[in-house]
């Protein structure tokens, strides 16, 4: 059964008849083609399909689409404005933090959950925030130095 | 030449260094923090049908009836296929095929898959494969390699007895001389779990069939597209000229994807079937059960020590559990006893490689290939019969050195030997001298520091298939809008070999980066690769890059000087510019140029090579090319460690890891490697490992098969040790691998140094470490308990 459902997906209001039981991923991903969340396990596993609903971090794949109705969600391709990618993306680009670059989108936006609520976070407030994340390319230790240059930490 | 300075040199330089030894950020990785980087289940898929895999449930079966009658009839069923479908068994070593895309006659393990559907939706798929009915004889079924070794063990494959898939026995130098010759001789047994690469995309592809010409398009995660390519001709009995195989972005491999896997054939297969386009996407449980990772392994070896710590022979003996078919099962146990030897100075080894077939998903090539536990092994053995010895560790690696050029007795060629120097630093740096042995303890945590070393190949010498081709090729196009395009077959899979390929060209043109671009991976556009795997890319494809790179340059310089007017010795090369070396004020850009190159050939498509000459392509020994490299890695790396004494819980406070990878091409992306590489081992070294009950993968999930978070990863600080390699492009080689397989005893020797225990058995797990800490306790009490006794009874 399809229900009409509205809600803000990177500051656009959209209004449109999506199946009750669709997940928030898959809403994204095949009914909008936001492709940039991922899905990398098959359910609740790895992080990659990580979004910002009202600036908090959660997991798409693990969220109904209904259940976000009315709410501000946000995805890897909502972070750059106006053509340029923001701090936390240019950090990771220029620091390596991202090397194969599935697990990014979901880095991204939970590290982007974590300066938002904290701006200066030391590393185990990072560590923490990203704790739900895997990735498998870069032993970690470049993404916590990508999110320590974004949030201003001398390199 | 003296070059004089003008201002050219202004219009020449770009702002930001670009070459050989730039920290360049990677050049698809805009495109990746961004969310527009498409992997294979992102592509605009239209209305593919959905296609599905029936699996099998019994370990060992005989397949008596596969009947898909049922689910053919219902509603939105496109295409239901079954072996046979497909006649022609494959797999990656043309001596060793023995897979079928879909089971013909007998499943081999839980998982193994046996029919496919297409279907409109996902919910007809599954509803049709839920009506595919089997009609099996089970048969007996072995999950660990003494079992079916068995002598009245029943065969997974025919003529397979013992059901070994292939044995290796081979002895260089007098091993027996060598052991009475030592001082010290000691002899243990080593036990590693199986691992799997979890790379974080998940297997995936998508294929569009054309009907009216008979063509197959397929889209896949692979790193080695040309094997994909070469199978699906193959496996559908297809012209290789009416397939096209595209590798879009890639979520990391690490070896899982260096052969061509079922799910890709069956892919092609279904879109025929359906005459259509067909999306098959495998669930993370699917694509644990693809497997190929690093095969359960018990190994028993024996070193023969002097008195000073120079080792006088080697003796090894490896089982490897290699699951249901035989992938790259043979090239990993002959990596194994190869890899052997190529770190350190080794007068005699004997080696002794079995390669067993059971009723688990096949094992194959992983990040370290063949090396990583043999590795473990010996680094212990090294390690304790060093303490008994009574000689430091490092001191017993120093013992050991080779001095290149060298030639190890299995017929490798060593031309750049930077190990020396890592180990120097990774001694300063982890304050070896002063904290080895005293870190001490405070409550109930120990702590402690051990030190390994390892090497890798910068790729295999020889290719699996050996057609007579260069190793490498790259292209290099140049048309009228000035732009350098770089054609490569060469995949990227997240190590960043684009952007080597292009900083390599920017080095040798002198052009600013971001005239370059890269294509990569189109069979229709691009050139054959050898593929990503053997950390053979930069090596290379980076010569053949240089090398193009050389050969586009000659003819521009050639351009420049007729545009110019002069002798082309007279032309100053600036890259974006070149000027008159007499008259430096009289210079054209690099515009011009390329328009003047194309006078009266149009678009200019300029090619490099590589190819390893015979003298570096191993011994002459029954698979001597296993393990011949024309360059190898080196790597020493320390790791201090915390224990908690009562629950066993072993944590990594710091590695410290210097690499010889010859010339940094992007020290940036050495250092990323290396931390990858370091971090995956860790993962095998304290938590990974794949669990079957009764043949049924438990773990295949990325919950219960546990890779370390970020919150147990420790810093892992990087050394570039630059030993010029003689071959390599720049002197570069590789940097990925390496790295990996010394890490697992280098935590090892940490721990002992906390606890005085030494565990030979991976994962260093808490219940394994409590249950030597409890044994020990055990030890320690029973001694006690006899000394009263003895006290008593006096």
């Amino acid at each position: 059964m399809k229900r009409i459902l509205g809600l803000w997906i990177n500051g656009r209001w959209r209004e449109e008849a999506v199946a009750e039981n669709a997940l928030l991923l898959d809403y994204l991903r095949d009914g909008l083609g936001l492709t940039g969340t991922k899905q990398g396990c098959d359910g609740g596993e790895c992080g990659a399909c990580t979004v910002l609903i009202d600036d908090q971090p959660r997991l798409a794949c693990s969220t109904l689409a209904h259940s976000v109705a009315g709410r501000r969600v946000e995805t890897v391709e909502g972070l750059a404005t106006e053509g340029n990618i923001s701090r936390l993306q240019r950090a990771f680009h220029e620091k390596l933090g991202t090397q194969c670059g599935f697990c990014t989108p979901g880095m991204l936006m939970a590290a982007e959950g974590l300066l938002r609520k904290n701006p200066h976070p030391g590393r185990d407030e990072i560590r923490s925030a990203l704790a739900g994340n895997l990735c498998r390319c870069t032993g970690y230790v470049k993404i916590i130095e990508s999110v320590e240059v974004a949030a201003g930490v001398p390199a | 030449m003296n070059a004089p300075e003008p201002q050219v040199k202004e219009i020449a330089s770009s702002s930001e260094p670009h070459g050989v030894g730039a920290r360049r950020p990677f050049v698809d990785g805009i495109e990746k923090v961004t969310g527009t980087a498409r992997y294979t289940a992102d592509l605009p898929a239209g209305n593919a049908l959905v296609g599905m895999l029936l699996r099998s449930p019994y370990a060992h079966a005989e397949l008596l009836e596969v009947d898909i009658s049922e689910a053919l009839a219902l509603p939105g069923v496109r295409a239901v296929i079954t072996g046979d479908e497909c006649d022609m068994p494959y797999g990656v070593i043309p001596i060793a095929q023995n897979e079928f895309p879909l089971a013909r006659g007998k499943v081999r393990y839980i998982g193994d898959p046996i029919a496919a559907v297409a279907a409109v939706d996902e919910a007809t798929a599954r509803l049709a494969i839920s009506r595919i009915r089997l009609r099996v004889r089970e048969l007996p079924a072995y999950f660990k390699s003494p079992d079916a070794r068995q002598a009245d063990a029943v065969l997974l494959h025919e003529k397979k007895q013992g059901n070994i898939e292939r044995e290796v026995h081979n002895e260089f130098g007098d091993v027996a001389a060598g052991f009475a010759a030592a001082d010290l001789v000691r002899e243990d047994t080593y036990e590693c779990a199986e691992v799997h690469h979890a790379m974080m995309e998940p297997n995936a592809a998508l294929a569009a069939w054309d009907t009216e010409r008979g063509h197959l398009t397929l889209w896949s995660v692979t790193q080695v597209p040309y094997y994909v390519h070469l199978t699906l001709a193959r496996c559908m009995k297809m012209e290789a000229a009416h397939i096209r195989v595209i590798k879009p972005f890639s979520g990391g491999g690490f070896g899982h994807r260096t052969e061509c896997l079922n799910f890709e054939v069956v892919c092609g297969m279904l879109a025929r079937a359906a005459r259509g386009t067909v999306r098959l996407l495998q669930t993370r449980e699917e694509t644990f059960l693809a497997h190929r990772g690093r095969p359960e392994s018990q190994i028993r070896i024996k070193l023969g020590l002097k008195r000073d710590g120079s080792i006088t022979a080697c003796q090894a003996e490896v089982v490897q559990r290699g699951g249901a078919y035989g992938g790259y099962g043979l090239v990993t146990i002959l990596y194994a006893g190869a890899l052997i030897n190529g770190l350190y100075d080794i007068p005699a080894v004997k080696y002794d490689g079995y390669r067993v077939y059971t009723n688990t998903p096949a094992c194959g090539a992983m990040r370290g290939h063949g090396t990583v536990n043999i590795r473990f092994a010996f680094e212990s053995l090294l390690d304790a019969m060093a303490n008994e010895l009574g000689i430091d560790q490092i001191a017993a690696r120093r013992r050991n050195l080779l001095v290149a050029p060298a030639e190890t007795i299995n017929g490798l060629r060593v031309t750049s030997y930077g190990l020396g120097e890592c180990i120097d630093w990774v001694e300063g740096a982890s304050g070896w001298a002063a904290r080895k042995g005293k870190l001490g303890r405070s409550g109930n945590v120990s702590k402690g520091l051990g030190m390994a070393c390892s090497h890798f190949v910068s790729g295999s010498a020889k290719p699996v298939h050996w057609s007579g081709e260069p190793h490498a090729v790259i292209v290099l196009k140049l048309d009228f809008d000035a732009a350098v395009t770089i054609l490569t077959g060469a995949s990227d899979i997240g190590q960043g070999s684009s952007t080597v390929v292009t900083q390599i060209v920017a080095e040798v043109l002198g052009i600013d980066y971001h005239r370059i671009r890269v294509i990569a991976n189109d069979s229709a556009v691009t050139p054959k690769d050898n593929g990503s795997y053997s950390s053979r890319v930069t090596y290379m494809v980076g010569n053949a890059a240089a090398d193009a790179a050389e050969n586009l340059k000659r003819l521009l310089v050639t351009a420049a000087a007729r545009r110019l007017q002069v002798e082309e010795s007279e032309v100053i090369w600036y890259g974006e510019a070149a000027a008159v070396a007499s008259d430096p004020d009289r210079h054209i850009p690099f515009a011009d140029i390329a328009e003047e190159a194309l006078v009266g050939t149009g678009t200019l498509n300029v090619k490099g090579t590589f190819t390893c000459p015979p003298e570096f392509q191993g011994g002459k020994q029954r698979g001597g090319a296993v393990g011949s490299s024309m360059g190898f890695s080196y790597v020493a790396q320390a790791a201090e460690v915390s224990v908690d004494m009562d629950l066993g819980i072993v944590t990594v406070d710091k590695i410290w890891a210097a690499i010889d990878c010859g010339r940094a091409i992007n020290p940036m992306s050495v250092e990323g490697q290396v931390q990858g590489a370091v971090w995956m081992g860790l993962g095998q070294t304290l938590c990974e490992e794949t669990v079957y009950e009764n043949g049924r993968h438990m773990a295949a999930n990325m919950l219960d098969y546990r890779v370390p978070t970020i919150i147990e990863s420790p810093d892992i600080e990087v050394h570039i040790v630059e030993s010029m390699d003689p071959n390599g492009p720049f002197g570069a080689k590789e940097a990925s691998e390496g790295p990996l397989s010394g890490i697992m005893s280098a935590v090892a020797a940490a721990v002992e140094d906390a606890t005085g225990l030494r565990v030979r058995t991976l994962p260093i797990s808490p219940p394994r470490v409590f249950a030597a800490m409890q044994e020990a306790r055990n030890e320690a009490a029973a001694a006690a308990a006899e000394a009263i006794n003895k006290e008593q009874a006096r």
